[in-house]
C-alpha cells in the first residue's frame, strides 16, 4: 500500500527523463500491432470475399484438358449453376501493327457467378456479343486503340468494346506476362488458338445450392470422377498464393517489427537505468527513513510498470490506427482488399512482446535500483552500485526470455524460422556486446606518446568508467544491421535476377508453335534479323502419381510441392539438353526407342524422394503414360536456356500431338521486326519479350524491397532513439567534463575533435561489425530460407560502413554541439 | 596583473545585475594576494574574469601581457593553458579520469611529450604518488584537493587562482592542503589570488584585497 502511495508521489513529476524509453517501445510495439493488423485485414478481407475470388463455391482446374461434359451433369445434378473459363496467352495485333502479349481470359455468359465485372461502356454481355473484347486501360494506350477498333486475335478479328475495369475474381496479383484481355466463349473457336499441345488452363466454376457443403461435394466428386487429377478448390483456398504471400511476408515484417523492439529494449533498459539513477537520492533518503528493500523494489517495479503500460498502450494505439493509413496510401498494392477494424489479437500479441520485452529489460536496473544503500546519501556522488547476479535474478530474466522467444515461435508460421530469428538476434547483441568492450579493452591498451592530446582524449573517451561505448555499439549495430541485411538481400536478388540475367538471356520466348508450322517460324525469325534459335517439343503433362502413391497425397518438402500441382511442361529429347548436368544415372542411347524413361530435375526427386528407376505416371492429352527415371539431373535454370524438369526418350512421346517451345536471341534493332515477322506468319504463336517479364520482375522486386526497407528503418529508427538515448544520459558528464576541460586550456576545436574521435570509431565499429552481421544473415537467408547463390557484394557493404561512421558524427556532432556551448562560469560557481 | 575600472553586469530575469562595479587592481610578479568579502561581494565573479571564464563588460585586463577582453574563446584557453592554474572549492576533476590523467591533462593539451611523467612528479610533491591510478571517487575530499592542486602547479602557471581551496575540508586537511599551496608558490614563484573567507589563511599571503558590493574598498 505504502509503495503505491509513494510511486503515485513519484510519478506525479510526469514522463521527463523517460521520453525515449517511452518511444523506444511505443515503437516496437507499435510495428509489431500494425503488421498484425494489417494482416489480419487482409486475412478478414480474404475470408469475407473468399467466394468472389474464387469465382463461386468451388472450382474444378484441369489445366489444357478439356473437362468433360459428365462433370458437368454430376453438378447440375447436385443444384450447381455452372460458369467455364479458360485462360491463355496470346498476342493481340493492333490494326496499326503494334502488338501486345495478353494475358486471355474466355468466359462463358453464367460468368461471373459471384459478384460483377465493371465494364465501360454498357454491360459484361453486351461487350462480349458478336466478338467483342474487352482490355485492362493499359493495353488501350499501348496500342494506341479505341472503342470501335478490330484488332487480330489468332485467326480471327475482334471487336473492342470498351474497358474492363474490374474483374470480380481478381486478385491483385502481379501480371507479368501481360496485361487482361477478355473474350466470350463463343469467339474462342474463331481464334483457333486452341491446338494441341497448347499452354492453357480450363477451369469450372460451381455455386452450390443454399446449404449444400462444399468440401462434402468436392469429397464426392474426388469419389464419383477418381484418379482425374483435377485440381479441385473451395473457398478455404481461394488464393493460395495471395494466402502464401501474406503468411511470408506478414512472418518477415513481425520478426523486423520484433527487431525494433529488441533495439527499444535495450533503449528501456539504458533509460530506465539512467531515471533511477537520477532518484537514486530519493531512494537514499527513504532507506534512511526506514523502508525496506521489498517496499523500494515495489515502489520502482509499480512505477516503471506504469511507464511501461504508458508506452504499450501508445504503440497499441498507434500500430491499431496505421494499417488504415497504410490501405488509405497502398491499399491497391495489396493482394486483396483488407476489411479494416479493430483487431484484439495481434494488439494484444503486440502489447505482450512489448511488457515482456520491457520486463527482460527492466529487470536488471530494478534490481540494482532496489540495492542502493541508504549511506549513499553521505558520500560525495551516488555511485552507481554494482549488481551481484543473484540466482533469482537470472532465473527470472531467463523465464522472462523464454517466454518471448516461445511466444515469437508459437505465433509464427514458421517456426524453425523464427527460432533461428531468435537465435540470431541474440548472438548478434551478444557479437555487439563483446565487441564493444573489446573496442574499449583495446582503446585502454593504445598509447602513442606522439599523438595529439584530442586523438589520445577521444580514444581514452571509449573506456572510461561510464563510456557509453557498448551501449552506442549495440544500439546502433543492431539497427545497421538488419538494414544491411535487407539491403543485402535485396541486391541479392536484384542481382541474381536483373543484373545478371540479361547477359545471358533471350531476346523472346516464343510458345504454341505448332508441328507443322516448325520451319515456317524458324524463316520468319531468321530472316527478320534472329541471330540464333533454339526450339524444342513441348507437352502438357499432368502429374497423377510419384512411385503409385496419388500425387495430392504425395509427401513432398514445402519447396517442391508446387510442381506437385497443375500441368507441367515435358519434352523429350534424344541428347543432354544444354544447361543441364547428370548427377545419378545414365543418359538414354541417342536411338533408343524402349519403354518410356525420363530424366527428372535432381532437386525435385530429393523433394518428393524418388531416385532412378521409380515411375512417374503423367497423363498427357488424357492419356496416362509411366515414366520410368533414368537419370537426375542439375538444372542451371538462371541461364534461361530452355529447359524442363521432365525431359522424356523420344519415341512414344514424338509421335504424340504437341507444340514447339523457342528461345530467339536478337539485336536491339531488331526486335520489333522479329516479334512482328513470327506473329504475322503465325498469328496463334505468342512472343513473350524478356526485357518485358524482367522489367515486370524489376518493379516487383522494387516495391518488395520498399516495403523491407520501411518496416527494417523502422529498426534503425529505434536504434537511432537508443542513441540519442545514450547520448542525453552522458549529456551532463560531458558538459562538465568540456567545461573543465576549457578550464584547463582546451580550445573547442581540441574538444570537438576528441568527441569526433569516439564517435567516428564506435561508427567505424558498429560499421564493420553490422557489415559482417549483414553479410552473415543475407548468406543465410539467401542460401537457406530462398534455396538460391549468395552474392557477395563489396559496394553495399561499404556503403553500410560508411553510413553507419556518418550517422554516428552527425550524431555525435549534434549530441555534443551543446556541451560545447555550455559556459564555464555558470557550472564551476553552480558547484 | 593590470585590471582598470572592471565591471561586470549579468542579466536576469529581474533586470541587470551589476556585480563587478569599477575595479581597479595591480598585482605584481610572484606576489600573493589575499581576496576577501562577505558571500556574494563579487570575489568569485573576479576570479572568473581573471582568468579568461567571464567576459568584462567594461574595463581593461591585462594579465602577464595578454590582454582579455580582446581575445576570442579559444585564444582565451590557450592563455589559461600558457599562463593560469586554477583551484576550485569543489575540485572539479573530471570523475572518469584517474589522478594521474586529471593532472596530465592541461599539459596534454599543451602538448607537452612528458606530461604523464610532469603530472606523476607534481603529485609526487602533493603526496599522493601512491594514488596515481585512482579515480576521484575513490579519494577522499583532502586528496581530491591535492590532486586539483598538482593539476594547477604542474603546468608551471605564472599564475595560480585558487576560490575557497580548504572550503570543503576539515580544519586539518584544509591546512595541509595550503601548506602545500603557499610552499609551491614560494618554490616556483607563481603570482596567486586567493580567495577566501578564513582571515588566518588570508594573513598568509602578502597582500589582502577587500571586496564589498563589486568594489575594491
Amino acid at each position: 500500500m505504502i509503495s503505491w502511495t509513494l510511486a503515485r508521489r513519484e510519478l506525479r513529476s510526469g514522463v521527463r527523463g523517460v521520453r525515449i524509453v517511452l518511444a523506444c517501445l511505443a515503437l516496437g510495439v507499435a510495428a509489431i500491432a500494425a503488421v498484425g493488423s494489417l494482416r489480419q485485414a487482409v486475412d478478414e478481407g480474404l475470408a469475407s470475399d473468399s467466394r468472389r475470388i474464387l469465382g463461386g463455391d468451388l472450382e474444378v482446374q484441369s489445366g489444357a484438358q478439356p473437362l468433360p461434359d459428365t462433370l458437368r451433369a454430376w453438378l447440375r445434378a447436385r443444384g450447381a449453376v455452372l460458369s467455364d473459363v479458360v485462360q491463355l496467352r496470346s498476342m493481340l495485333i493492333a490494326p496499326s501493327g503494334s502488338r501486345q502479349l495478353v494475358e486471355l481470359k474466355v468466359v462463358d455468359p453464367a460468368y461471373p457467378l459471384v459478384g460483377a465485372a465493371t465494364v465501360t461502356p454498357g454491360t459484361l454481355a453486351a461487350a462480349l456479343a458478336d466478338q467483342g473484347l474487352l482490355l485492362e486501360p493499359v493495353v488501350l494506350e499501348r496500342l494506341g486503340v479505341t472503342p470501335g477498333t478490330r484488332l487480330r486475335l489468332g485467326q480471327t478479328e475482334v471487336t473492342l468494346r470498351g474497358v474492363l475495369d474490374a474483374e470480380p475474381d481478381r486478385s491483385a496479383a502481379p501480371t507479368l506476362l501481360g496485361p487482361r484481355a477478355m473474350i466470350g466463349a463463343a469467339t474462342l473457336a474463331a481464334t483457333q488458338l486452341v491446338q494441341p499441345g497448347s499452354l492453357l488452363n480450363y477451369d469450372l466454376r460451381a455455386t452450390l445450392p443454399p446449404g449444400a457443403d462444399a468440401t462434402a461435394t468436392v469429397a464426392a466428386l474426388r469419389a464419383a470422377f477418381p484418379d482425374q487429377g483435377w485440381r479441385l478448390r473451395t473457398t478455404a483456398e481461394a488464393a493460395p498464393g495471395a494466402a502464401r504471400l501474406i503468411d511470408q511476408t506478414s512472418l518477415f515484417l513481425t520478426l523486423v517489427g520484433l527487431t525494433a523492439l529488441l533495439v527499444g529494449g535495450i533503449g528501456v533498459s539504458t533509460g530506465i537505468r539512467a531515471w533511477l539513477e537520477a532518484r537514486a537520492r530519493t531512494i537514499a533518503t527513504l532507506r534512511c527513513l526506514g523502508a525496506s528493500t521489498r517496499t523500494i523494489f515495489a515502489t520502482i517495479l509499480i512505477q516503471v510498470g506504469a511507464l511501461t503500460v504508458l508506452g504499450v498502450a501508445i504503440g497499441v494505439a498507434v500500430g491499431a490506427i496505421l494499417p488504415v493509413l497504410a490501405v488509405v496510401a497502398f491499399g491497391d498494392q495489396l493482394p486483396v482488399p483488407p476489411r479494416l477494424g479493430v483487431f484484439p489479437r495481434p494488439l494484444a500479441l503486440a502489447a505482450v512482446y512489448g511488457l515482456l520485452t520491457a520486463g527482460v529489460f527492466a529487470l536488471w536496473p530494478l534490481a540494482r535500483a532496489a540495492q542502493i544503500p541508504g549511506a549513499a546519501l553521505f558520500r560525495d556522488a551516488l555511485q552507481p552500485v554494482r549488481l551481484r547476479a543473484r540466482p533469482a535474478l537470472v532465473a527470472g530474466n531467463a523465464l522472462l526470455v523464454l517466454i518471448l522467444v516461445g511466444l515469437v515461435v508459437l505465433n509464427s508460421t514458421a517456426r524453425g524460422f523464427a527460432l533461428s530469428f531468435c537465435a540470431a538476434a541474440g548472438a548478434t547483441v551478444l557479437l555487439f556486446w563483446v565487441g564493444g568492450l573489446g573496442i574499449m579493452a583495446l582503446a585502454r591498451r593504445v598509447h602513442v606518446p606522439g599523438w595529439p592530446a584530442w586523438a589520445r582524449l577521444g580514444l581514452a573517451n571509449l573506456h572510461r568508467p561510464g563510456a557509453g561505448t557498448v551501449l552506442m555499439l549495440v544500439s546502433l549495430g543492431l539497427g545497421l544491421s538488419t538494414l544491411a541485411t535487407i539491403a543485402l538481400i535485396q541486391a541479392n536478388i536484384r542481382a541474381q535476377v536483373l543484373d545478371q540475367l540479361p547477359a545471358q538471356a533471350p531476346t523472346f520466348f516464343f510458345i504454341d508453335i505448332q508441328n507443322d508450322q516448325l520451319d515456317r517460324f524458324k524463316t520468319a525469325a531468321s530472316t527478320s534479323g534472329a541471330t540464333r534459335i533454339t526450339e524444342v517439343p513441348s507437352l502438357r503433362a499432368r502429374l497423377v502419381s510419384v512411385k503409385g502413391v496419388p500425387a495430392d497425397l504425395v509427401v513432398a518438402t514445402p519447396e517442391t510441392q508446387w510442381a506437385l500441382r497443375g500441368d507441367r511442361g515435358l519434352t523429350y529429347s534424344a541428347t543432354l539438353p544444354q544447361g543441364s548436368r547428370i548427377v545419378e544415372g545414365q543418359w538414354w542411347l541417342s536411338d533408343y526407342d524402349g519403354p518410356p524413361l525420363v530424366s527428372f530435375d535432381a532437386s525435385l526427386a530429393r523433394g518428393w524422394g524418388v531416385t532412378i528407376g521409380d515411375t512417374l505416371r503423367v497423363n498427357v492429352l488424357g492419356r496416362d503414360i509411366d515414366l520410368r527415371i533414368a537419370s537426375l539431373r542439375d538444372i542451371a535454370w538462371r541461364s534461361l536456356a530452355l529447359n524442363f524438369t521432365m525431359v522424356a526418350s523420344p519415341g512414344l512421346l514424338a509421335r504424340a500431338p504437341h507444340t514447339h517451345i523457342a528461345t530467339v536471341f536478337a539485336d536491339a534493332g531488331h526486335e520489333a521486326g522479329v516479334l512482328r515477322a513470327v506473329t504475322d506468319t503465325l498469328p496463334n504463336v505468342s512472343g513473350i519479350r524478356v526485357a518485358d517479364v524482367l522489367g515486370a520482375v524489376a518493379a516487383l522486386v522494387g516495391k518488395l524491397g520498399t516495403a523491407l526497407a520501411a518496416t527494417g528503418s523502422v529498426t534503425l529508427v529505434s536504434g537511432a532513439l537508443v542513441l540519442i538515448g545514450a547520448i542525453a544520459a552522458g549529456q551532463r558528464r560531458r558538459m562538465a567534463e568540456a567545461v573543465v576541460l576549457k578550464t584547463l586550456g582546451a580550445t573547442r576545436g581540441q574538444i570537438r575533435a576528441a568527441w569526433l574521435v569516439e564517435f567516428g570509431l564506435i561508427g567505424a565499429a558498429a560499421g564493420v561489425l553490422s557489415a559482417l552481421v549483414g553479410t552473415l544473415l543475407s548468406w543465410g537467408v539467401v542460401r537457406f530460407v530462398m534455396k538460391a547463390d549468395w552474392l557477395f557484394l563489396p559496394g553495399v557493404l561499404a556503403s553500410t560502413v560508411l553510413g553507419c561512421v556518418v550517422l554516428m558524427l552527425l550524431f555525435g556532432y549534434w549530441g555534443t554541439a551543446a556541451a560545447l556551448r555550455a559556459p564555464a562560469a555558470p557550472y564551476l560557481r553552480g558547484e | 596583473m593590470h585590471v582598470r575600472d572592471l565591471t561586470l553586469t549579468v542579466p536576469a530575469a529581474a533586470g541587470p545585475v551589476n556585480i563587478l562595479k569599477g575595479i581597479d587592481l595591480d598585482i605584481g610578479a610572484g606576489e600573493a594576494v589575499g581576496i576577501v568579502g562577505a558571500s556574494g561581494s563579487g570575489k568569485t565573479s573576479l576570479l572568473m574574469v581573471l582568468a579568461g571564464l567571464e567576459r568584462a563588460t567594461a574595463g581593461t585586463v591585462q594579465v602577464a601581457g595578454a590582454d582579455l577582453p580582446g581575445l576570442n574563446e579559444d585564444a582565451l584557453a590557450r592563455f589559461r593553458r600558457q599562463t593560469v592554474g586554477i583551484v576550485f572549492q569543489s575540485f572539479h576533476l573530471i570523475p572518469t579520469m584517474t589522478a594521474l590523467e586529471n593532472v596530465s591533462i592541461p599539459m596534454e593539451l599543451a602538448g607537452d611529450t612528458d606530461a604523464a611523467g610532469r603530472a606523476a612528479e607534481s603529485l609526487g610533491q602533493v603526496g599522493l604518488s601512491h594514488r596515481l591510478t585512482h579515480l576521484p571517487g575513490q579519494l577522499s575530499g583532502g586528496e581530491q584537493q591535492r590532486v586539483a592542486l598538482a593539476r594547477a602547479f604542474a603546468p608551471r602557471p605564472k599564475l595560480l587562482l585558487a576560490d575557497e581551496p580548504t572550503g570543503n575540508l576539515d580544519v586539518t586537511t584544509g591546512r595541509t592542503v595550503m601548506d602545500l599551496l603557499f610552499g609551491l608558490q614560494e618554490r616556483l614563484g607563481t603570482t596567486l589570488l586567493l580567495i577566501t573567507h578564513d582571515p588566518a589563511l588570508a594573513d598568509r599571503c602578502g597582500r589582502q584585497v577587500r571586496v564589498a558590493d563589486g568594489r575594491i574598498v
